[in-house]
């Protein structure tokens, strides 16, 4: 399981770089993010080394901050590698509510972060379906 | 053209004398059949037989929006309800609105001072008028309805909203006599623009507009791109509605309709009475009502009276165009919004003291309200359609405990501007 970091952010300049400033000043590092917007507001989820100290140096500068467990999944880095897995999720009647790339990868295989409902009991239906769902502490110190 | 002129240009002798008389009645009324007015006056030692000049009105206690909250509903009222004919209700500012009934004899008198009203912004039995006022529990609908009835125009009850539509039948009908809110005028006219109709397709002459603060420079704009000659009425529900006072073709001040309504100017924070040309608050008594008659019923609204003669031969002192208000209270779209009804909104749904702050703008010349809530951390959801959830159940309480749509702003936590002491809740940047 992975601890994700989620905030609130407004559409308005300097925001994401404030974020990046209280985790860089707090020698986080960022493993992966997504930004996803609305016409006001967006969510920004980060995977980072620290995830628990992220939480509360973002929470004492006042960002409207929570943590959500995801899963961290191997994908074959090749073409089509990516479908193959999505279509095994199917069959396993996974529903994925979003999903990013990490940035790091292992030998020949690509990280991919799902959120999905019920993360505890999925983590062992998609590991039945012959897909590597790796554990946070590998994952942070990628 | 007046539609009383016996009572409209009366001597103001004989005017005081009237006002006297029926002041000793109506203070009779509310001390004999309102225990809220009895124990308010046993307070101040005064009773009705201690009215004995029009200046011993100061004698007499203020009545509050407060005090017709803690009346909710009909603790006012001076007879039973089975003499009760219509109910009408204005927004509070918790939740509970402040109700006010008529009597048969009421619902008379406000088409009486509403046919003067008419007959000022003229309209005649020839009219054809078009009402473009919010029908129901809201007094500017179904009180002009009544006045222009009496005045014998024939009446479009059309209500507000549906704007082509509205547009079609003043063509089809020939309207020559609009009664709306000047922002709404200001709205026709530029659907109207946007139509590209020939103006002349309009039968349109006279505008009756109120129920919202507007300005001399807005008028003239409203006369330009409408070309008729639009007038300014005044009125609260809890007076009677429209009707308490209206500009006649002059358009200099509002003529208040003193043989109905015994009108005062009093400086906000002692109370005390200020003569003629100085500036204060409105305080109205009520000198016919039955069902719900107010004493020095304090409007909040700061305007300044004249006694001057008018041109066009009215008697009744003039008060000039409402010039603000002593409370937090905003006129958006016509509706009474105070910033506490969106607090009490916002409580209900977060479990924290939430921080807001409401935008009003006018864009397009109809008035909008953006309300931005400050997020807190048990509120965040990490899904963005919770976020929206959040969004639309903010939205939808507001729209029914306020009566008006708002756009819902979620911002970060502590973005919001702090300051010492009093909050500022609202940023107000409608040029009226």
């Amino acid at each position: 399981m992975i601890k994700q970091i989620s905030l609130f952010l407004e559409n308005k300049e300097g925001r994401l770089a404030r974020v990046c400033h209280v985790l860089g000043d707090n020698k986080i590092n960022i493993r992966a993010l997504s930004l996803a917007d609305t016409t006001d507001f967006g969510v920004l989820r980060l995977i980072v080394n620290e995830p628990e100290k992220a939480y509360e140096v973002l929470k004492e500068n006042k960002f409207a901050v929570s943590v959500t467990d995801v899963l961290a999944m191997e994908v074959s880095d090749s073409p089509g590698g990516l479908a193959g897995t999505l279509e095994r999720l199917d069959e396993a009647e996974i529903n994925v509510e979003y999903m990013y790339a990490f940035l790091g990868t292992t030998a020949e295989q690509a990280l991919v972060i799902i959120c999905v409902e019920n993360p505890q009991e999925a983590i062992h239906v998609i590991r039945k379906a012959g897909i590597k769902v790796l554990e946070g502490d590998k994952v942070y110190s990628l | 053209m007046y539609w009383n002129e016996h009572f409209e240009c009366m001597n103001r002798e004989e005017l005081k004398e009237l006002q006297l008389m029926r002041l000793k009645k109506i203070v009779e009324r509310v001390f004999f059949n309102v225990p809220f007015y009895r124990k308010k006056f046993q307070e101040l030692g005064v009773e009705p037989a201690d009215i004995k000049s029009l200046d011993d009105l100061r004698k007499l206690p203020f009545t509050t929006k407060q005090d017709l909250r803690d009346n909710y509903p009909f603790g006012m009222f001076t007879v039973p309800m089975s003499e009760i004919v219509r109910v009408h209700a204005s927004s509070g500012t918790t939740g509970k609105p402040t109700v006010v009934g008529y009597t048969r004899e009421d619902i008379n008198t406000w088409a009486e001072v509403l046919a003067r009203t008419l007959t000022c912004g003229g309209t005649t039995k020839n009219s054809v008028i078009q009402i473009a006022y919010g029908y129901g529990l809201f007094t500017g609908g179904l009180g002009i309805h009544y006045g222009a009835e009496r005045v014998g125009a024939s009446v479009i009850p059309m209500s507000a909203g549906n704007t082509k539509r509205q547009l079609m039948l003043m063509k089809d009908f020939g309207t020559n006599v609009l009664a709306c809110t000047p922002s709404y005028a200001l709205y026709l006219a530029e659907t109207l623009e946007k139509m590209d109709w020939d103006r002349d397709k309009l039968k349109l002459k006279y505008g009756i507009f109120g129920a919202e603060p507007w300005s001399e420079r807005m008028r003239q704009e409203i006369e330009k791109r409408l070309q008729i000659s639009a007038i300014d009425i005044y009125g609260l529900s809890e007076v009677i509605g429209p009707g308490v006072a209206s500009e006649c073709q002059g358009k200099k001040g509002l003529h208040i309709f003193e043989d109905h309504f015994l009108p005062e100017i009093i400086d906000p924070v002692t109370g005390e009475s200020l003569p003629f040309g100085e500036k204060g608050e409105l305080v109205f008594t009520t000198l016919t009502k039955e069902g719900f008659p107010v004493i020095r019923y304090r409007t909040r609204d700061i305007s300044i009276m004249t006694e001057e003669p008018c041109s066009c031969g009215r008697t009744h002192v003039r008060m000039s165009k409402v010039m603000g208000r002593t409370d937090d209270m905003m006129v958006i779209r016509g509706v009474n919004v105070f910033p506490t009804q969106v607090e009490a909104v916002l409580l209900e749904i977060g479990e924290i003291e939430p921080h807001y702050l409401l935008i009003v703008d006018r864009i397009g010349n109809l008035d909008s309200l953006e309300i931005q809530v400050e997020l807190s951390s048990n509120m965040f959801s990490d899904k963005i359609k919770g976020l929206e959830d959040l969004e639309r159940k903010i939205r939808s309480r507001i729209d029914s405990t306020l009566g008006i749509s708002a756009k819902i702003k979620l911002v970060e936590p502590h973005s919001l501007p702090r300051s010492e002491g009093k909050a500022q809740r609202v940023i107000d940047r409608r040029k009226i």
